[in-house]
């Protein structure tokens, strides 16, 4: 629904400052434009996409998919000592966990949501920390690769589209790390 | 750092298929599924794109996105963030598609190797769309009550969007 507003907004903001700026041509030219570049940058980008969905896909069937998965627990046992109690959610959590890292958005969300309802049980519809911690987390991307941006860029014409992986693990670490001790630190206050 | 990035693919592609052909997996079989899946979410995201594309594009000719980079100029730029980044740092939290189709923008405009362009791809890769996996989770989990959900997640995406700037600065 927020979408509707921005879109309507766009729209109604272009009509106004168009007027304002005697740019109508322009701004009717760009709408044609604008909708052929999606269809562009689709066909553009649908090569590598699909290319890095199959290659991660590969991964996850591999025991380097269940390797990854192991290395976690012992992470998830640490962030969620109640909810890691309970092997069935340590499950869902690893395979969230490892499916975000492989970039498996379509795989990571289904057992997100299995590891929250299983934690939110006897919540009374209230978030506990744990619960803050696994939404942030999962609002805080980080990614081994970011195929979809990688495709992006090698749509733009980019030869070494994957030259920026130090940069997004760094800044992909920087924030995780940001919102857990944020996480921390406001639970005490929030009620 | 570019020649080092270019092995990047070729070992992935010849170790991975390597590893999981050693454990008697059809590799053929899972590269063509995950790639049907690829089909998926592109077919997925393509009506958000064409949409937002095209209400971007007519606000970037009328002027209206020019107006709105130079308001938070001062802001973005006092912290060390590319201004032209600013509708994407709007956007980012709100809309999956919404930040990739801006994203994708600014790459196409600027070049991709540009810092621009760079830092546009940089903040898409760590980031996430904020409201939305927070209303898919707490929707599924029956939670009313979010507490400091929402402020921890904005920290962590500001501290995003200022990490990515930062580094690429820094790395290129």
């Amino acid at each position: 629904m927020s979408m509707a507003f921005v879109v309507t907004g766009l729209f109604l903001f272009s009509l106004l400052f168009g007027a304002s700026t005697g740019k109508m041509a322009h701004v009717s030219a760009a709408a044609l434009s604008g909708a052929a570049s999606a269809v562009e940058l689709c066909l553009s980008m649908v090569g590598s996409l699909c290319l890095w969905n199959g290659v991660m896909t590969v991964l996850e069937r591999s025991s380097l998919g269940f390797y990854l998965g192991r290395a976690l627990r012992v992470v998830l046992r640490r962030l969620f000592p109640k909810g890691g109690q309970d092997a069935e959610t340590l499950t869902a959590l690893s395979g969230n966990m490892s499916a975000n890292l492989l970039g498996l958005g379509n795989a990571a969300t289904p057992m997100g949501i299995r590891a929250a309802t299983r934690m939110a049980a006897g919540c009374g519809g209230v978030a506990s920390n744990e619960l803050c911690r696994l939404v942030v987390l999962n609002t805080a991307s980080v990614q081994l690769l970011p195929t979809t941006v990688a495709a992006l860029r090698s749509a733009a014409g980019c030869q070494t589209p994957l030259d920026i992986l130090p940069a997004v693990w760094l800044s992909s670490l920087i924030s995780v790390a940001a919102g857990l001790s944020a996480a921390k630190l406001l639970e005490r206050w929030v009620k | 750092m570019t020649d080092l990035s270019s092995w990047v693919i070729p070992l992935l592609l010849a170790c991975i298929s390597l590893w999981a052909l050693r454990e008697k997996i059809n590799v053929y079989e899972a590269l063509t599924d995950g790639a049907a899946e690829g089909l998926r979410i592109l077919l997925r995201i393509f009506p958000h794109l064409l949409a937002l594309l095209t209400a971007i594009a007519m606000f970037r000719a009328s002027g209206g996105l020019d107006l709105l980079t130079q308001w938070l100029r001062p802001v973005l730029e006092a912290v060390g963030i590319p201004s032209e980044t600013a509708a994407l740092v709007l956007l980012r939290p709100f809309s999956g598609s919404g930040g990739l189709a801006i994203g994708s923008e600014l790459i196409a405009t600027y070049g991709p190797d540009s810092t621009i362009g760079r830092t546009a791809a940089v903040m898409l890769g760590c980031t996430e769309t904020t409201f939305y996996t927070i209303a898919v989770y707490f929707g599924a989990a029956g939670i009313k009550k979010l507490r400091h959900t929402i402020p921890a997640a904005l920290v962590a995406d500001i501290a995003g969007f200022l990490a990515a700037a930062w580094c690429v600065k820094w790395m290129f």
